[in-house]
């Protein structure tokens, strides 16, 4: 009985996801990873317990734009938050404290600071999700008991069915070329 | 294929480390106490995979609970709701129950808050701070820090709550608009205060929780994967805790599935939020000095405030760490190949560092306090080292400034149940020293006519106490429910985890049996 049977059964009235291999650790992930890209396909994915470093590198991965939200997020929080007390201390609620002026910047300094961090820690965390389109409860992958054996010790890779180089069988030809091994077929 | 299934083969294949003794060595205790400089010291001890790491660690969830969970979490849950009862009695009778008087407006309240937020430091400053210095060691511990950070902060925030006395106006803490258009001060340290503490919970609880989602989808997929697991309650009732689990973990999890372009968002999400609250961790407890330092009260108004209530709150938050994690990992199997003796004793050393600070910051006072030349400051802390409360000043200083330097003699710092007993004093001295400075600086200030003594009454007594009970049953639920250590970046510290290593390997030829041997040779025959 050998998995590439299993991959190219016809995949049944269920429409396909995509394909998913896997590999027997970080390295051969790694490798694995390397040939798929090096393929062309774009519309694919590693799996793995944890992110294993040098991955990125040879998917090819783009810098993280999650920095991008931090940033607005930071701005966002520290200028409503000068804005905020700006408004109340000088020009809704002008109250004298210790004779000083009360569009004073100084001692607005604090609260700025910390609603600037507060903004970017919700950019950080709802960045993360939106650019992972999460929360998403459900997934094709997760019909699957053997993926669900990521999230302790196996290292997979799924190509999916939407990537232009589509195809049942090539997909299946290249992740075995890759070096996965256990071939799957995943159905929406 | 091959009759082995694919897990066994990468279990041994990834363990290839060879077994290790258990036995205590004299020198390098369970063998990560290693001094030479050269030797890379291993941050999981025993023979682990990556699959063992897993099921140890969520086995602590899965699996009962040590026999002394229940009666503890009962006994911190009764003592929470003596806190409860005790905050009731406050506000349907008045703050006149506590001992509060007008020279002292500032009591055991502000001294407990100013104790847990001081607490809740460590926590932040090991998933931060220790992250961005690539501290490897700190994956085993920054979970469990984390998890009391929170709970800390939350006893923290309830003591200010309590005290403005008609509780039913705190909102005026918050910049919402009123009818009378009144508006808060933000010239206040006070108002800067309950913006760095809330910004510092929710920063420290999304942090925690944005850690954890990973681990919460490896809980999810062992509950799934257990989902018809049932148990009895009574012999009478089945409870599908299969799928209570399976629901409770998923939906916490967000749908979290382990994919590369996920974890290179997250980590990065992880940095940045570990750059930020780096100075955030630095800006609270300044923030929280001002409320004295700002002050013109003698012996509150000094610029030396912020650097030592930071030292002093990073010091007691690792006291605490230790105080809970000794305990647990005596409670939880296996716990001691992740918690190892190296772990315990870069805490104290951090606790001898900042403690030595704190010491420093009392000399430094003293001495700026005859220096400066200021005759109000100087008969300030003349009368709290030798005034009536002369002996919370030296309760203060032998538990901060004296206990914590036992941790230069290795076998004070690499014993665990010493350990202990150390930081149960720290912890003890870090109250006093909050006590010292807010009650001995207000009892005697400028006019000896204002002059008064202040001590707390049962129900102040009392409401201290039952903090610890929220703490404690807060922390037991922790335990019980949510993965205690970071199983995901556990794994990413082992060295099978690093293809680096493998590759460089490879390219010597040192080691190609590891990566010929396993999966590739077995699969070679089925052509590819």
């Amino acid at each position: 009985m050998s998995a590439a049977t299993d991959a190219t059964k016809p995949a049944g009235p269920a429409r396909v996801w995509g394909v998913m291999g896997e590999f027997a650790g970080p390295t051969e992930l790694l490798h694995g990873c390397l040939a798929v890209r090096e393929a062309g396909w774009r519309k694919w994915d590693a799996y793995s317990p944890f992110p294993v470093h040098g991955l990125e590198l040879a998917m090819g991965l783009k810098p993280s734009r999650v920095s991008m939200i931090v940033l607005l997020g930071a701005m966002c929080g520290a200028g409503g938050g000068f804005a905020l007390q700006y408004w109340t201390s000088a020009v809704a609620y002008p109250m004298v404290v210790q004779g000083k002026p009360f569009g004073a910047w100084e001692p607005f300094t604090p609260v700025t600071f910390e609603l600037g961090v507060l903004l970017a820690s919700f950019g950080a965390i709802l960045g993360m999700l939106t650019l992972n389109v999460l929360p998403r409860w459900h997934h094709p992958l997760f019909k699957k008991e053997r993926f669900l054996k990521v999230s302790d010790d196996r290292f997979m890779v799924a190509l999916e069915a939407r990537d232009r180089n589509w195809s049942l069988e090539g997909a299946t030809r290249l992740l075995k070329q890759a070096g996965a091994t256990n071939i799957d077929v995943v159905e929406e | 294929m091959s009759a082995i299934p694919p897990d066994r083969v990468t279990a041994e294949r990834l363990a290839g480390l060879g077994p290790q003794k258990r036995r205590l060595d004299p020198v390098t205790g369970d063998g990560t106490l290693i001094e030479d400089p050269a030797a890379e010291i291993p941050l999981v001890l025993g023979n682990h995979t990556f699959a063992s790491v897993t099921s140890t660690i969520c086995g602590w969830v899965e699996k009962p609970q040590p026999g002394v969970w229940l009666p503890l979490f009962l006994t911190a849950g009764g003592v929470a709701t003596m806190c409860a009862v005790m905050i009731v009695y406050l506000i349907i009778t008045g703050v006149g129950v506590w001992g509060l008087n007008t020279p002292v407006g500032w009591g055991f309240d502000i001294t407990n808050f100013v104790f847990w937020v001081g607490i809740g430091h460590a926590g932040t400053l090991i998933s931060a701070i220790l992250c961005i210095f690539k501290q490897k060691w700190r994956t085993s511990i920054n979970r469990a820090a984390e998890a009391m950070t929170i709970f800390a902060v939350i006893c923290a925030g309830t003591f200010p709550g309590i005290h403005v006395g008609r509780v039913w106006f705190a909102w005026f803490l918050f910049p919402i608009p009123n009818s009378y258009w009144i508006w808060p001060n933000f010239r206040s340290p006070l108002l800067w205060d309950v913006f760095a503490v809330g910004t510092y919970f929710t920063v420290s609880l999304l942090f925690w929780y944005m850690g954890m989602i990973p681990d919460l989808a490896t809980l999810r997929d062992r509950a799934v994967m257990n989902i018809n697991r049932t148990a009895s309650f009574v012999g009478l009732i089945r409870i599908p805790i299969g799928k209570i689990a399976a629901y409770f973990y998923g939906f916490l999890s967000l749908g979290w599935r382990f994919s590369m372009r996920g974890w290179w968002n997250y980590e990065k999400a992880y940095i940045l939020l570990a750059g930020m609250s780096t100075p955030l961790v630095l800006s609270v407890h300044s923030i929280v000095s001002f409320d004295f330092a700002v002050a013109v009260i003698p012996g509150w108004h000094t610029t030396i405030f912020p650097p030592y209530f930071v030292a002093g709150a990073i010091f007691s938050g690792f006291a605490m760490v230790l105080t809970l994690m000794i305990p647990m990992r005596e409670l939880y199997p296996g716990m001691k190949d992740f918690l190892t003796l190296k772990h315990i004793e870069n805490m104290c050393k951090i606790i001898t560092v900042t403690g030595s600070m704190v010491g420093f910051a009392y000399a430094m006072e003293f001495f700026i306090a005859w220096y400066g030349g200021n005759p109000y400051e100087l008969k300030v802390f003349l009368n709290r080292a030798f005034g009536p409360y002369w002996w919370a000043y030296w309760i203060m200083v032998s538990c901060n400034v004296i206990s914590p330097q036992v941790f230069w003699f290795k076998w004070a710092r690499t014993t665990p149940w010493f350990i202990f007993i150390i930081t149960i004093f720290v912890n003890i001295g870090m109250w006093f020293e909050r006590f010292v400075i807010i009650v001995t600086s207000l009892h005697r200030d400028f006019l000896p006519s204002s002059w008064g003594m202040y001590s707390p009454t049962w129900v102040e007594i009392l409401t201290f106490v039952g903090s610890f009970g929220i703490f404690l049953s807060l922390f037991c639920l922790f335990l019980r429910f949510l993965p205690m250590m970071a199983i995901s970046e556990i794994k990413n510290v082992m060295p099978a985890a690093h293809p680096h290593a493998d590759l460089i390997a490879l390219a010597r030829g040192e080691k190609p049996s590891r990566h010929a041997d396993g999966h590739h040779g077995n699969r070679a025959g089925e052509g590819h």
